[in-house]
Formats: C-alpha cells, sequence, structure tokens
C-alpha cells in the first residue's frame, strides 16, 4: 500500500468520485442497478436515469428504495443505493437488516454527509449512530471513507460481495491518504505511519486529525503510530491487538458517537492489552454550523486526539 | 373458465386448508386465519396461472409469489408440498426446530418460497423490485403479491404501491387480501382501510374487487387482458374462511388448536372433498 499522505486537501470532491465510479461501474457490469432517493443532483448521478435504466429515481422513500433494491438482488442484480446517511439508516434500518441482511439479499449502501460533515443541514441530517447500526446487522461491512482512492477501490469491490456493505462519506473533499489505484482488503487495516509509545486508530475524516496529532506528538518525543482500519467491521483485530501489545496505549478517533462506532469495536477486540482513550462524539445529538466550527464543538480536532494520548499514557504509567 | 377447472380448483383450495390444518395440528398454534383467507388464490396461482418447475425453484423464468403477509406461510407452504417443491410429510415440521417451515415466509430456507417475508409492509417493495428486475432482465415472469388489509396501514405499502404504477411495472399483480381484521380485531375498528380499490386507483392501478374465495372470479380477474396499468385486485375474503369454528372466532390471527379439534376440521374438510369426486 503507498501512502501519499501530505496533508494537503484532495482537489477532487468525494461526491465527484461518487457520480464518475457510479457511472462507470453501470457502464462495466450490466447487473449493477443504481437506486436512489431524490438525491441524483447531490452526488452527480442526476444524468444517469437518461443513460441506463439501471439509475432509478425512487424519490423520497428510502425504505422502498431499499426492498426494490433487494428484490432486484434476489433476480440477479447487484444493487446501489444512496441516500444522506441519517435516511440511508435509520430511516431503512429494518428493511437493510431484514429485506436485505437476513434475507440474504446483497445490497451496497452509501451514506453520504456523515457526522459533522452534514454541517449547514444539521442535527436533523447529522448521523453519529450509523455505523453502530451498521455493525449490528450480521455479517455486515462498514466503512467509513478517508480518501477518493479508498470509496472507489469500496465501491469497486462491493457490488461482488454478499451481504449488506454500508459506506459513509463526505461529498466535500478530504485529504488523499493512499495512491490512486489502491486496493484494500475486507478486514486489514493499514499502518500508515509506525510507532512505539501509542498507536491512534482513526477512521474517515479523522485519520487526517489522527496525522496531524502524531506530527505534535513525535515534536514532543512521543513516537505514535497510526492505523486506518478500512472496514470498521469487519476490524482488523490482530493488527489492532498486536499494536496495543507493542505500544500499551490506544486511542479512537471517528467523526461518531463513541457507543458502537470504531471505539467500541476496538474495545471489543482488547483484553488488557493496553489503556484505550477515545476521541468521539460524546453521547449527544449534532447540530447546525459550518465543520471547522462543529469539528471544535464535538473535540474532533488533532489537538484534542493529542491531548487524549497524553492522558492515556499517564494513565498507562508512561 | 369451463366447469372442470372451477372443480379442480375449488378442490386444490380444500387440500391447501387440509394441509393447513395438518400443520397447526402438528405445533398446537398457528396463524391459521390469514392462511385460510388466501387459500382459493393460491389455488388459483398454483394449480393453472403460475408458471414454475418444483424440480427447479430458482428456475430464474419462473413466475414468482410473494407472501408479503409473511405469517401466512402455512398456507403457502401447503400449496407448494401439494404443487411437488418438497414431501407433504414434512408439513408436520412447522415451526419445529431446525425446520425449514417457519412462522413467516423465508426463502434460503424453504424450496418454492421466492421472498422472505414477515416484517409487514416490506414484501411489497421486494416483489416490486422483482418485478422490476424481471423486466430490466427481459424475462416475460410474472410476479404475484399476496398483502394482507391489515398490513396496508404500514406506509412502505403505499410507497412501492407508487412506485409499480410509475414505473408502470404491468408485470406485477398486487392481490390485497381484505379479510376485515388484524391481529387486535376487525380493521375498521383499529385504523380503517377506507375503500381499497378506489385507493389502488388513485395510486395509478387497474383495481377490481372481486370474491376472493371463489375460485372462478379470482382466475378470471387473474387471465384478464393486461392493459397499461399494473393491476390491484382486491379479494373480498373470509378471515379463517372454510372453518365455520374459526370464521366465528373474532382473534383468529393465531389460535392454539387442540388436536382433536383438528381432527374434527379435517374430516369436514375431507369429507367436502369426497363429496367433490
Amino acid at each position: 500500500m503507498e501512502i501519499v499522505y501530505t496533508g494537503e486537501k484532495d482537489k477532487r470532491l468525494f461526491k465527484e468520485a461518487l457520480g464518475q465510479t457510479i457511472g462507470r461501474l453501470l457502464a462495466e457490469d450490466e447487473d449493477v442497478l443504481y437506486l436512489d432517493a431524490d438525491l441524483m443532483s447531490c452526488i452527480g448521478t442526476a444524468k444517469l436515469p437518461a443513460a441506463t435504466g439501471r439509475a432509478i429515481d425512487c424519490g423520497i422513500a428510502e425504505a422502498n428504495m431499499v426492498g426494490i433494491a433487494c428484490g432486484a438482488a434476489s433476480v440477479g442484480f447487484k444493487p446501489i443505493v444512496h441516500s444522506f446517511g441519517p435516511f440511508a439508516s435509520r430511516r431503512c434500518y429494518d428493511q437493510v437488516f431484514l429485506s436485505g441482511g437476513y434475507a440474504g439479499n446483497p445490497i451496497t449502501v452509501i451514506g453520504t454527509d456523515p457526522g459533522i460533515t452534514a454541517a449547514f443541514n444539521g442535527g436533523t441530517h447529522m448521523p453519529f449512530e450509523d455505523m453502530a447500526l451498521y455493525r449490528a446487522i450480521p455479517g455486515a461491512v462498514v466503512v467509513d471513507a478517508t480518501d477518493v482512492p479508498m470509496l472507489v477501490a469500496f465501491l469497486e469491490m462491493a457490488k461482488d460481495m454478499p451481504g449488506v456493505k454500508y459506506i459513509r462519506v463526505g461529498r466535500k473533499n478530504s485529504c488523499q491518504v493512499y495512491a490512486d489505484g489502491s486496493r484494500f482488503q475486507v478486514g486489514k487495516g493499514n499502518v500508515l505511519r509506525d510507532g512505539k509509545d501509542a498507536v491512534v486508530v482513526a477512521c474517515g475524516i479523522m485519520v487526517h486529525e489522527a496525522m496531524q496529532a502524531a506530527k505534535r506528538l513525535v515534536a514532543e518525543g512521543i513516537d505514535v503510530a497510526v492505523i486506518d482500519p478500512f472496514t470498521v467491521k469487519p476490524l482488523d483485530e490482530d493488527l489492532i491487538r498486536a499494536y496495543a501489545a507493542k505500544t500499551g496505549v490506544v486511542v479512537t478517533a471517528e467523526n461518531h458517537n463513541k457507543i458502537g462506532g470504531l471505539y467500541s469495536a476496538v474495545k471489543e477486540c482488547l483484553d488488557g492489552e493496553a489503556k484505550v482513550g477515545y476521541v468521539a462524539v460524546e453521547d449527544t445529538f449534532g447540530e447546525v454550523g459550518p465543520q471547522d466550527y462543529l469539528r471544535t464543538r464535538f473535540d474532533l480536532t488533532d489537538t484534542h486526539i493529542a491531548q487524549v494520548v497524553r492522558e492515556t499514557r499517564k494513565k498507562a504509567g508512561k | 373458465m369451463d366447469a372442470s377447472l372451477n372443480k379442480a380448483l375449488q378442490k386444490l383450495a380444500l387440500e391447501i386448508r387440509i394441509g393447513i390444518v395438518e400443520q397447526i395440528r402438528a405445533r398446537g398454534f398457528g396463524h391459521i386465519g390469514g392462511s385460510l383467507s388466501i387459500a382459493d388464490a393460491l389455488a388459483v396461482l398454483y394449480g393453472k396461472v403460475m408458471r414454475y418447475d418444483p424440480q427447479n425453484p430458482r428456475w430464474p423464468e419462473r413466475d414468482k409469489l410473494v407472501c408479503s403477509k409473511g405469517h401466512a406461510g402455512p398456507a403457502v407452504y401447503a400449496a407448494l408440498a401439494i404443487s411437488g417443491f418438497f414431501p407433504y410429510e414434512e408439513l408436520k415440521t412447522l415451526n419445529q426446530p431446525g425446520t425449514h417451515l417457519p412462522s413467516h415466509c423465508d426463502k434460503n430456507k424453504t424450496p418454492g418460497v421466492d421472498m422472505t417475508t414477515g416484517s409487514l409492509g416490506q414484501g411489497t417493495s421486494l416483489a416490486v423490485g422483482i418485478a422490476l428486475g424481471d423486466k430490466l432482465k427481459g424475462r416475460d415472469s410474472k410476479t404475484y403479491l399476496f398483502v394482507g388489509d391489515g398490513e396496508s396501514d404500514e406506509g412502505q405499502v403505499w410507497e412501492a404501491a407508487m412506485f409499480t404504477a410509475a414505473k408502470r411495472l404491468t408485470n406485477i399483480v398486487w392481490l390485497v387480501d381484505d379479510n376485515k381484521k388484524q391481529l387486535d380485531g376487525y380493521t375498521q375498528d383499529v385504523l380503517p382501510l377506507f375503500d381499497l380499490a378506489a385507493k389502488f386507483a388513485a395510486f395509478g392501478f387497474d383495481a377490481q374487487r372481486v370474491d376472493g374465495n371463489d375460485v372462478g372470479q379470482v382466475y378470471a380477474a387473474l387471465t384478464a387482458p393486461v392493459g397499461d396499468k399494473p393491476r390491484a385486485i382486491i379479494l373480498d375474503t373470509v378471515k379463517g374462511k372454510g372453518i365455520p369454528e374459526v370464521e366465528n372466532t373474532l382473534g383468529n390471527h393465531s389460535m392454539t388448536v387442540a388436536p382433536e379439534v383438528c381432527d374434527k376440521w379435517l374430516a369436514a374438510l375431507n369429507a367436502q372433498l369426497a363429496g367433490m369426486e
């Protein structure tokens, strides 16, 4: 895996990558079916229905959209559905759980604007619980997209995988971490930076914050590793446990409620190998504002990660 | 329809009812009311209208049946066993540990079941998705969707109905089992549904109301020429149809029944069947 992280924002927007990739997958694979719930214009796919009968706007009816997708999956299609994160999770949860997971109808769900990336749409549109919900579906695969190459690679592989696959991704841009064309493996995390004094496990937009935190800590003489798990479920438990044992200090960082997401997943796989701290949204609802304001409001910053690493090291007697 | 076909379908409906009671008898309880109400429509579908191959239950070109009121599993299982999808004797395993006949329909467990249902409302979108998928694949298969009247309390039913009409899916037929009751009592008391045929017509369907316990009327409706609108057939039925004691029990959604009572019902149904020979 080639890491190309510089800390600079990618010029490409996630929504452009989404639109281009969905369009390409529809063209390349005649079994791909793309359904949206009146949000095609938000991810650059509004022109696809005119180009193919396999891109369908279902209207503002997420439960029905998921059911249609799962029914079509049962007769040979590989459905990809999209809505904003809260509507792609809470609003159609029973449908994804039963019509998809339980019934064995494969489905890929894209939830855009996770957590604070919902920004000006505010608390009603700000899912801090979508990963928790999807993690609770047996066999589901859950990804918090770090950058464009991860998003593209996941969509390419997810369509051919069984079960429920969920990816949450912002619509704006992030810092590129992986080289274009990178391949990922479900259940295999990536060590973005090695270190011996602590490990930060981060996903989504928090990967950049973790890399910045590591830079600060290294300057203080604390050698911090950074791991991006790729799939929050299934989690690369061997890798996490190895780094927990090696460093004795684990800090998770996620744009999500501390309940049910990455912190929970990491805690669930550890058995006293390390002290574990977290950077996550405390058990609360979202609110409206610019993403930079929300980043500070919910303590999802590089400085907070660095602080939690220092505190967790103290707890570990270091 | 000719008299011999009518008689054959009536007999099949009786056999399905017998199969339902055999299942309930073996387990001691079950969803009997809403199973009995669709026995006649199932007889028409599996006895004459549908294209299927019990030796190849996943044949892609088959017609599909989605029983969105998934608790009517016993009715579907009886129709499938009689149609040769699995041995009739297996009906006696309903809801036993390890069975492939669970309370609610499960396509991954039962040969011939085309979709997993049970959380009411969801089967409607799934059936519409099957119809859409078959249409996109260029198959001439049809999908038959059973929806409960009580189930139509669920908003998803109407989302799926709108989508069906919007996409002009004429390869699906909605069969609404209007048996007037839901778990807690009469639909009229729990949550009135208003005029179901008028509602489906307003949603863009070619909607008609027939006696859903009359195989001749159901057959005529199912075989009428297809127009450019999707079809909804409101089946005017009786919950518990065919067994007076069940028909006359208000709370007949799920009943616990002693074996000797089942035996009495079976004797009456078998006598009717013998009378038709």
